[in-house]
C-alpha cells in the first residue's frame, strides 16, 4: 500500500478520498488555491500544500510538482478538473508517481467520441445508429432519412454537451452540421462532427465497473441518471426502475466488454440510453464519478478504496456480497443554486448547518458552519443519500432526511429535490431525461406553495 | 445617480456596454461567470453609462456597484 497520497482536487470528493486514504492508513497531501485556506479538505488532510493561482488545479506541472516535494507516491485526480486528461496521467507515470485512475491510453481511447462508438461496436454493443467513425459524411440528409429523424450532430472530440444540435428536418440538420462543426472547431480545436439517431425520452443509465491488474473485471450493477437538469445530473438511484433483471444482466455484460477492449484498470462508468428495451453505448468515463455513493450503498464495496488498492497492485475486494446488489439507494444532489430563479447560483457564507444523522443515511459534503461556497469552482455543495430494501422505503428515508438537513447562508436545492420526492411521476418511477423539463412547471409551483404555507405556519 | 449592483458573487466575464452607451431597462449590460455558469446582470432603469467600475475578469463580489447611469 502507498505511504502517502496527494488529492489533486477539492471540495466533496477531495474529503472523500482522504476519508478513504485514513481508513485504509495513507497519509494525505491536500492542495488548494488562494482563499481557500479554511476550506474542509485543507483543515483535514495530513500535510497542506499551497498553489499560487486560482486556476492551478488545472495547472498539470504544478501538481506533479507538488506531488514530487511532498514525496507522495500517487496522486489521486478525483473528478472534473484534470481526472480525464491522458497528458496529466502520462505526466504523472513519467515523474515517477502512480496516477490513480486507468493509463492515459485507455483515457485517450474513450476521450474521442467517435472512436469510443467504434471500440463499442467492435465489442458487440449497440451503438445508436449514426455516421460510422472518422472521416467524411457522404451525404448526410440521405443518412438522416435511413436513421430517421430527429438526428443529432455532436463533436468528435467534444464531451459536456457542448457542440450538440438536434434537427428534425433536412434544413434544420444542414445548419446544425455548419454550426456544430464552428462550434467545435472553437471549443476543441476539431471541427469534426458525427451524426446519430436523436431519443426523445429515452432514460439514462450507466453501469459502474471495477477492473483490478489480476485480472479481475466486474459489473457492480447500474446507476439511473435521468433526472437532469442541462445534461448535468440532479437525482441518481439504483438500480433503475425500468430495467428488469434480463436487460440488467445484459448490460453489465455489455459494459465489462467495453471495459475489456480497452485494457481498462480501476473504477470506471458505462454510460448507456436506455429506450423501448433495447441499450446504446454513448461513452465511458474513466475516473470515480460523483453518484459512486449509490453503487457503495447497494453493494457495501468502498469504491473509492478500491482505486486506491487497484492502483497499489493488490487485487480487488468485494466483500461482503461480492459485488452483489442489495435493496435501493437514492442520491440526491445538493447544489447551490435557486431553482425558482433559472437556477442561478448561490454562492455565500454557510451561517448554520444542520446535517441529518439518522439510519440509512448518508452525506457527502465539505460544508460546515462558517463554511465559504466559493464563486470560482462547481455548485456542488452535497450528496444526500439514503438507502431502503426497496424504492419506496429508501423514497421515504430520502424525505426524512431532506426535511432534517438545512443549509443556511446561501440558496440551495434542498426544497426542489423535497417536491421530486413527493411527485408522483418520479414516485412512480416513470422518469426519462425528459422528466426535469416535462415537470419543472408544476414542481415549481409546488414548492411556492409549500414555501408560502411555510411562512404562514 | 443609478447604479447596477452585483446580483452576486464572480468574476466578471464580458461587459457589454462603454460610458456614454444608452441603456434600457431589463438589457444585458455586463456577463458575469459564477459558479462556472454565465449569469447576465441586467438594467434595472433606463439611462446612459455614466462609468463602469469594474474590468473583465475582475472579481466583484455581492452587491457590489458595477455600474452608474445617468
Amino acid at each position: 500500500m502507498f505511504e502517502k497520497i496527494l488529492i489533486a482536487n477539492r471540495g466533496e470528493i477531495a474529503v472523500r478520498v482522504i476519508q478513504a486514504c485514513r481508513d485504509l492508513g495513507v497519509r494525505t497531501v491536500a492542495v488548494h488555491v488562494p482563499g481557500e485556506e479554511t476550506s474542509l479538505h485543507v483543515t483535514m488532510a495530513d500535510e497542506v500544500i499551497s498553489l499560487p493561482d486560482r486556476k492551478d488545479y488545472l495547472n498539470v506541472a504544478r501538481l506533479i510538482e507538488a506531488t514530487l516535494e511532498s514525496n507522495a507516491n500517487a496522486l489521486h485526480p478525483g473528478y472534473g478538473f484534470l481526472s480525464e486528461n491522458p497528458d496529466f496521467a502520462q505526466a504523472c507515470v513519467d515523474a515517477g508517481v502512480i496516477f490513480i485512475g486507468p493509463s492515459a491510453e485507455a483515457i485517450s481511447k474513450m476521450g474521442v467520441k467517435a472512436g469510443a462508438r467504434q471500440m463499442a461496436l467492435d465489442a458487440g454493443v449497440e451503438v445508436l445508429p449514426g455516421t460510422g467513425t472518422h472521416g467524411v459524411i457522404d451525404d448526410p440528409i440521405e443518412l438522416a432519412k435511413r436513421v430517421g429523424f430527429p438526428v443529432l450532430v455532436k463533436a468528435s472530440y467534444g464531451g459536456g454537451g457542448r457542440g450538440i444540435r438536434v434537427a428534425y428536418t433536412d434544413a434544420e440538420l444542414l445548419d446544425a452540421l455548419a454550426a456544430g462543426a464552428r462550434e467545435a472547431q472553437m471549443a476543441f480545436a476539431n471541427g469534426e462532427v458525427y451524426i446519430e439517431k436523436f431519443l426523445e425520452t429515452p432514460r439514462h443509465v450507466e453501469v459502474q465497473v471495477l477492473c483490478d491488474t489480476h485480472g479481475n473485471r466486474v459489473a457492480l450493477g447500474e446507476r439511473e441518471c435521468s433526472i437532469q437538469r442541462r445534461r448535468q445530473k440532479l437525482i441518481e438511484e439504483g438500480p433503475s426502475p425500468g430495467i428488469d433483471a434480463e436487460l440488467r444482466q445484459r448490460l453489465n455484460q455489455a459494459a465489462v466488454r467495453v471495459a475489456e477492449a480497452i485494457g481498462y484498470v480501476g473504477a470506471g462508468t458505462v454510460e448507456f440510453l436506455v429506450d423501448a428495451g433495447r441499450f446504446y453505448f454513448m461513452e465511458m468515463n474513466t475516473r470515480i464519478q460523483v453518484e459512486h455513493g449509490v453503487t457503495e450503498l447497494l453493494t457495501g464495496v468502498d469504491l473509492v478504496s478500491e482505486q486506491i488498492r487497484i492502483a497499489a497492485g493488490l487485487p480487488m475486494d468485494l466483500r461482503p456480497r461480492q459485488g452483489r446488489s442489495e435493496g435501493w439507494a437514492i442520491e440526491c444532489r445538493i447544489v447551490a443554486e435557486d431553482p425558482a430563479r433559472q437556477f442561478r447560483p448561490s454562492p455565500g457564507q454557510i451561517t448554520h448547518l444542520h446535517v441529518p444523522h439518522g439510519p440509512w443515511v448518508r452525506w457527502d459534503s465539505y460544508l460546515y458552519s462558517g463554511a465559504k461556497v466559493s464563486p470560482m469552482f462547481d455548485s456542488l455543495v452535497g450528496k444526500l443519500l439514503a438507502w431502503g430494501r426497496d424504492r419506496q422505503e429508501a423514497i421515504a428515508r430520502m424525505k426524512r432526511a431532506l426535511n432534517e438537513l438545512r443549509i443556511d447562508g446561501i440558496t440551495t436545492t434542498i426544497p426542489l429535490m423535497r417536491v421530486v420526492m413527493d411527485d408522483p411521476v418520479f414516485v412512480a418511477g416513470g422518469t426519462s431525461v425528459r422528466y426535469l423539463e416535462d415537470r419543472l412547471d408544476t414542481l415549481l409551483s409546488s414548492l411556492a406553495q409549500t414555501t408560502s404555507m411555510e411562512t404562514v405556519k | 445617480m443609478k447604479t447596477i449592483k452585483c446580483p452576486m458573487a464572480g468574476n466578471v466575464w464580458k461587459i457589454l456596454v462603454k460610458v456614454g452607451d444608452p441603456v434600457a431597462k431589463g438589457q444585458d449590460v455586463i456577463i458575469l461567470e459564477s459558479m462556472k455558469m454565465e449569469v447576465p446582470v441586467t438594467s434595472e432603469s433606463d439611462g446612459t453609462v455614466a462609468e463602469i467600475h469594474c474590468k473583465e475578469e475582475d472579481f466583484v463580489d455581492d452587491n457590489q456597484t458595477l455600474v452608474s447611469l445617468t
